[in-house]
């Protein structure tokens, strides 16, 4: 009860520091916020396309049937791979008149197919990241009848890099803002210990325990992160909804990221109060 | 209750404060504690309180060491043994009541006894009317009875004091210590600081420790204890050492 009223009074005192304070972890925890919405957006894109990954091997058109039922059973036996389709020349011409009907003059009136047959592998789920698909990939491309073998590894790659720079740039921007955000609450817990030095030297000339003195301070640092950490959930929503509605539509961070925010606001600022109260009471 | 064995307190670059100090205080007794200025008795009543360590040798009070007992036991030392000083160090702007409160509040006493406790505080050391004054409007006199109702929120054992009529004129002086005899005629262990060679003159039947540049010059229950010539402030009683058996 006594460290409740000690830091409300403290905050009473000092609304500025700790709204400064707060801004700050707000500040670092915003950069973990926005990075936040990004990774769980890629996340969600990468899953959706991992879904879809499939490797395609195209065919060269004098590949014999019994060379190509070889090729399936070959495959077949891959770990990583959960199942084969054989797509024919007119298969292909098939799909192409169907899915790219802007494209419709194109193939009528063809002598000959142009497009190859082709097989399309279906992986198992945890063999679709870019490492196993390269890697069945590269074994199709020994057969002499394989063309060429595609994958979209452009977009897996990409996808992949982008969410490790986001993950990078979250750590680095984060990392710098909480030692900023730290060293302000330790400023602020310096501050709070200075005002009240009398009362510390009464409280421990009396007998408090060391627990009683920490407290208010400890209270008063994992406020002022929890409160950043609010302010930081405000800050991303705004601009989330920003981007989703001026750039492109977006999918808001699930609710147990909010509420690990806030809490890691709070053990932020509690941690942050801890380190500047062992130091700054001894000063006192 | 009390023993030094073979205290030295040095300050980096200041040298011993205390060197070599050994003496033993027994429950219930009261001790002047006397010396020039710089003669290290605030060092003793610190080192007592465990505000700081011994650089060598041993501080015991009421069972705690100053070799064993860790920081984080020092609350239970501090609520065994009251300390007041010259400049009282009570919590400006608030009233005598709270300053007495604050350290029944502080040290976790239920809300129910602390309004008892310090009603019965305040009007042992003689305040009870002033208890609703703030600090500021007390005399010097009347500010060191809170000091002391506050240095006994917690029924210590052993109260320190150090020069607490420093700033106190003849009078209120005389009131402080005869609200100390009181304490001690009650059993309460009182070891006090002071200059002031008239006090101790005034009370002969009050065992004397005397310091000289950090070494032990004088027990008024032992005698001379070291070769140390005891300076110009020295009380009388230096010349004619009241032995043990002089002691009430
Ligand atoms: N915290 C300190 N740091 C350095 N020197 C100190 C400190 N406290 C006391 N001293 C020195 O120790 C000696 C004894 O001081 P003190 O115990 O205050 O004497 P007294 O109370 O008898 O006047 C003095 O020389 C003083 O300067
Ligand atoms: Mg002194």
């Amino acid at each position: 009860m006594h460290a409740f009223r000690e830091a409300a009074n403290a905050v009473r005192r000092a609304p500025f520091l700790t709204v400064l304070s707060a801004a700050m972890v707000a500040l670092a925890l915003y950069v973990v916020g926005i990075f936040g919405v990004a990774t769980f957006n890629l996340h969600q894109a990468l899953q959706r396309i991992e879904e879809r990954v499939e490797v395609v091997a195209y065919l060269r058109d004098g590949a014999r049937p019994s060379e190509i039922t070889l090729l399936e059973e070959d495959v077949l036996r891959m770990e990583e791979v959960r199942g084969v389709r054989f797509v024919s020349k007119e298969d292909a011409l098939e799909a192409a008149r169907r899915d790219l009907p802007e494209f419709e003059e194109l193939f009528v009136g063809l002598d000959s197919n142009p497009l190859p047959a082709s097989i399309e592998i279906e992986l198992l789920e945890g063999f679709r990241t870019p490492n196993a698909v390269a890697r069945v990939a590269e074994r199709l491309t020994i057969y002499p009848f394989v063309e060429d073998v595609r994958y979209g590894q452009e977009w897996v790659d990409r996808l992949y890099l982008l969410q490790r720079i986001g993950g990078l740039a979250t750590l680095i921007l984060g990392g710098a803002f909480a030692v900023v955000a730290a060293l302000i609450i330790g400023t602020a817990i310096r501050i709070a210990i200075f005002a009240r030095r009398e009362e510390i030297f009464v409280m421990r000339l009396v007998g408090a325990t060391n627990g009683f003195v920490r407290r208010p301070f400890l209270l008063e640092g994992a406020f002022t992160g929890a409160l950043g950490g609010a302010m930081a959930v405000g800050f991303t929503w705004f601009t989330y909804q920003l981007i989703s509605r001026a750039i492109f539509r977006l999918e808001w961070i699930p609710l147990s990221w909010i509420l690990s925010g806030v809490a890691g606001g709070a053990l932020f600022g509690l941690m942050a109060s801890g380190l500047a109260v062992r130091r700054y009471l001894q000063e006192v | 209750m009390i023993r030094f064995s073979k205290v030295t307190k040095a300050y980096p670059r200041r040298g011993k404060a205390l060197d070599d100090i050994s003496f033993q205080v027994e429950k219930g007794e009261f001790v002047f504690i006397t010396g020039h200025s710089g003669s290290g008795k605030s060092t003793a009543l610190r080192l007592l309180h465990f505000a700081e360590r011994p650089t060598d040798g041993e501080v015991r009070v009421s069972g705690f060491s100053s070799t064993v007992t860790s920081d984080r036991e020092l609350w239970k030392l501090r609520r065994r043994v009251g300390m007041v000083f010259q400049d009282f160090r009570l919590l400006p702007g608030r009233t005598a009541r709270d300053n007495v409160e604050f350290a029944l509040e502080v040290t976790g006493t239920r809300r129910g006894e602390i309004v008892s406790r310090s009603n019965r505080l305040l009007s042992q050391v003689g305040l009870a009317a002033k208890s609703g004054a703030r600090v500021e409007e007390l005399s010097g006199g009347e500010q060191q009875r809170v000091a002391i109702a506050r240095a006994l929120a917690n029924e210590p054992q052993v109260l320190l004091a150090d020069e607490p009529t420093g700033n106190l004129d003849e009078r209120a002086s005389r009131g402080i210590m005869d609200l100390f005899r009181e304490l001690n005629a009650s059993g309460m262990a009182i070891l006090m600081a002071t200059h002031d060679l008239e006090l101790v003159r005034a009370h002969p039947a009050i065992r004397l420790l005397e310091l000289s540049q950090g070494r032990l010059a004088f027990d008024s229950s032992l005698g001379v204890v070291t070769e140390a010539p005891p300076g110009p402030e020295a009380p009388d009683r230096t010349a004619a050492p009241v032995l043990p058996g002089g002691e009430v």
